[in-house]
């Protein structure tokens, strides 16, 4: 097992240096980042040059990508342009820990600007997952125990309207229904936008006001390819002998049904779980802008928007990483709890 | 001896019609497999009525109607002469819908063939060389896979964005930008199909037909596209079926953040662009093009699970 987790993980770091530099060729056309640093102001063609050649975006590509990987440190930049590389650099580099700084907001760490919106997306984030997974579960178990059903259908049914559904679309008819119509109706009302109404203050009550909407959307949308799931491994496992066995022996149903079968048929879905993790650091870009929600996908859009290359850089890395090492632990995660696999 | 061979010519006599069930040939157990999916059926219809719809009613307006702004009438309710409402700037809502339709189809459609075209390329030369080469290209499909397709859309669109000038085809005007959408969808959701494919020919590649083929000096080419590719399209129809409303679904995301096809040309993401400013005052602005994008990958979606039923090996009950 040892020996699994070192392969897996000597073979991620060849992989996420593969992705790197895909990302970085990709980052080389997000626009330029010097041109508005002046706000209003055209920046004089002397500042603009001096500007670049101080943040290192005159250098080629590969000069930026082996800065950006193995810092600078070790050799010595021409930051005044007298064609004499004197001054030493300043940055470590990722591999060293080093994200580098964000190049809009004159140097805020790329990390201090994430752990900013960090928090904000994983409660959204993982609020969601958490009311994605328990729904999931019970109308998964639910159309297992009752296959061919009406209720069954009307679940199949909804779940591929969920799956076809654009977030924003259901997004919009939720804050229709339940801020618009519900105010004018004279109704208690959800609010739309914001983490927090500012005249309140960012109360967890208020958060958790604001939160409702786009949990329930992200929800609805989600929720289809969990609860298929479960649905077909809940039936695979109902026709198992060993339940077979159980009933027989008289077990009451729902030890039968949670207990013997449930215990097995979560196995699969913790798979489906574990590699869907990594995904919520991102956020959720579109319902984050719809409900203007301050997490990581209205940070993402944002500095790419200002082509601030080392924030989108960083944010896209700790997203990529975060996916390779959830893989790892899904794999063993999922070794530990079915002996009958083994990667030896 | 003589017992068994005398029967024979008798069942050979009765002429192919007089049989009380003809033979079926697999495209019509296929058929028959695929209409027992009442949904797929569905889909296929509402499908067809969508293209209707988004092509037909070209017949009705020109596209310069659609792109008509009447500023005076800008968020105007549905009525007669505009059943759909007016845009923030006045033009007609149902036409652009129409023409946005036609987009967004064709957007599907085109992403669909890159997507396949680069999936079965990568896949049939991973699972067909095997070594390095599968090695090396599998990598590079997991380090696709591995960042989140919407970042990478994103991504994509800043670094093909604004490079390509407009564009007349079949004497209409189309921005540039829509060839840059079609282009990143392809290129951003090729990896499933890849790894399907790759799978197919991993497993083809070691029949007899292959060894024969092979034999008999087929070229390399000749064995990966007319001998192992035709085995593998079931697969490959399917996942690009669903891929379509995959991409319907990108392009809609993507115009939704600004960065898709840019105005005037409608598609239904971008005219949804701005929409939430909008949710109290003028719902019809985004409810129509959302619910035509509903309804065409949700169709898309039946007609794919069908296809997937029906093209089934295992599934060959008829």
């Amino acid at each position: 097992m040892t020996r699994y987790i070192v392969r897996r993980l000597l073979q991620g770091i060849p992989l996420l240096f593969i992705i790197s530099l895909i990302l970085f060729v990709l980052m080389m056309n997000m626009g330029d980042p010097v041109a508005n640093m002046g706000g209003r102001r055209v920046t004089r063609s002397s500042d603009y040059i001096r500007l670049k050649r101080q943040l290192g975006l005159d250098k080629p590509i590969v000069v930026q990508y082996a800065y950006w990987l193995i810092g600078n440190d070790w050799t010595k930049m021409d930051l005044d342009g007298d064609g004499i590389a004197e001054t030493s650099g300043t940055r470590h580099g990722i591999l060293r820990g080093d994200f580098g700084t964000s190049l809009v907001n004159r140097g805020v760490p790329v990390l201090t600007v994430i752990w900013q919106r960090l928090p904000n997306t994983l409660i959204l984030m993982i609020s969601a997952e958490i009311v994605i997974v328990l729904g999931a579960l019970l109308a998964g178990v639910y159309s297992a125990l009752h296959q061919y059903s009406g209720a069954d259908n009307l679940i199949t049914t909804f779940s591929f309207i969920g799956y076809s559904m654009p977030i924003f679309f259901i997004a919009l008819i939720l804050m229709t229904i339940f801020a618009v119509l519900f105010k004018r109706w004279g109704l208690p009302y959800l609010p739309t936008v914001g983490m927090f109404d500012p005249q309140v203050g960012k109360t967890v009550g208020q958060v958790l006001l604001h939160m409702v909407l786009p949990v329930i959307s992200m929800s609805i949308i989600s929720f289809a390819s969990y609860s298929r799931y479960i649905r077909s491994t809940m039936l695979e496992v109902l026709s198992q002998d060993y339940i077979r066995t159980a009933r027989s022996k008289g077990l009451p149903r729902p030890v039968v049904v949670y207990i013997h079968a449930l215990k097995n048929a979560s196995l699969p879905i913790v798979t489906v779980v574990g590699l869907d993790l990594p995904l919520l650091l991102g956020g959720a870009v579109v319902t984050e802008r719809i409900f203007a929600w301050p997490g990581m996908g209205r940070l993402f859009l944002d500095y790419v928007g200002r082509a601030d290359t080392p924030v989108v850089m960083g944010i896209l890395m700790l997203i990529a990483a975060a996916v390779v090492v959830f893989q790892i632990i899904t794999d063993i995660v999922y070794a530990w709890l079915d002996p009958r696999i083994r990667y030896d | 001896m003589a017992e068994i061979v005398k029967p024979l010519p008798k069942i050979a006599t009765i002429p192919v019609d007089e049989l009380e069930t003809p033979p079926l040939s697999l495209a019509q157990l296929t058929w028959r497999r695929f209409l027992r999916h009442k949904m797929a059926v569905a889909g296929g219809v509402v499908l067809l009525l969508l293209i209707l719809y988004a092509f037909g009613g070209a017949l009705f307006f020109r596209e310069s109607y659609a792109n008509y702004n009447d500023t005076s009438l800008s968020l105007a309710p549905p009525s007669l002469a505009h059943p759909f409402g007016t845009d923030s700037i006045g033009r007609d809502i149902f036409a652009r819908t129409v023409y946005g339709g036609q987009i967004s189809l064709l957007i599907g459609l085109f992403a669909v063939t890159i997507e396949t075209c680069v999936g079965i390329l990568i896949g049939a030369i991973a699972g067909y060389y095997g070594g390095i080469i599968d090695n090396i290209l599998m990598r590079f499909t997991e380090a696709m896979l591995n960042i989140p397709e919407i970042f990478l859309l994103i991504v994509m669109a800043k670094f093909f964005g604004g490079k390509i000038p407009e564009l007349t085809i079949f004497g209409r005007l189309y921005s540039g930008s829509l060839i840059v959408i079609i282009v990143i969808i392809g290129l951003t959701s090729w990896m499933y199909l890849a790894r399907i494919v790759r799978a197919e020919f991993l497993s083809l590649k070691a029949n007899e037909f292959v060894l024969a083929a092979r034999a008999t000096g087929t070229s390399n080419r000749q064995i990966i596209f007319r001998h192992i590719l035709p085995n593998s399209v079931a697969p490959i129809v399917v996942t690009a079926t669903l891929g379509v409303a995959n991409a319907i679904l990108a392009e809609a995301y993507i115009s939704f953040l600004g960065l898709g096809v840019q105005p005037p040309t409608a598609t239904w993401g971008n005219m949804l662009d701005g929409a939430n400013q909008y949710i109290e005052s003028a719902p019809w602005l985004w409810f129509f093009p959302g619910l035509l994008i509903l309804l065409t990958v949700l169709s898309i979606n039946f007609l794919g699970d069908g296809l997937r039923d029906a093209l089934d090996p295992r599934g060959r009950a008829i």
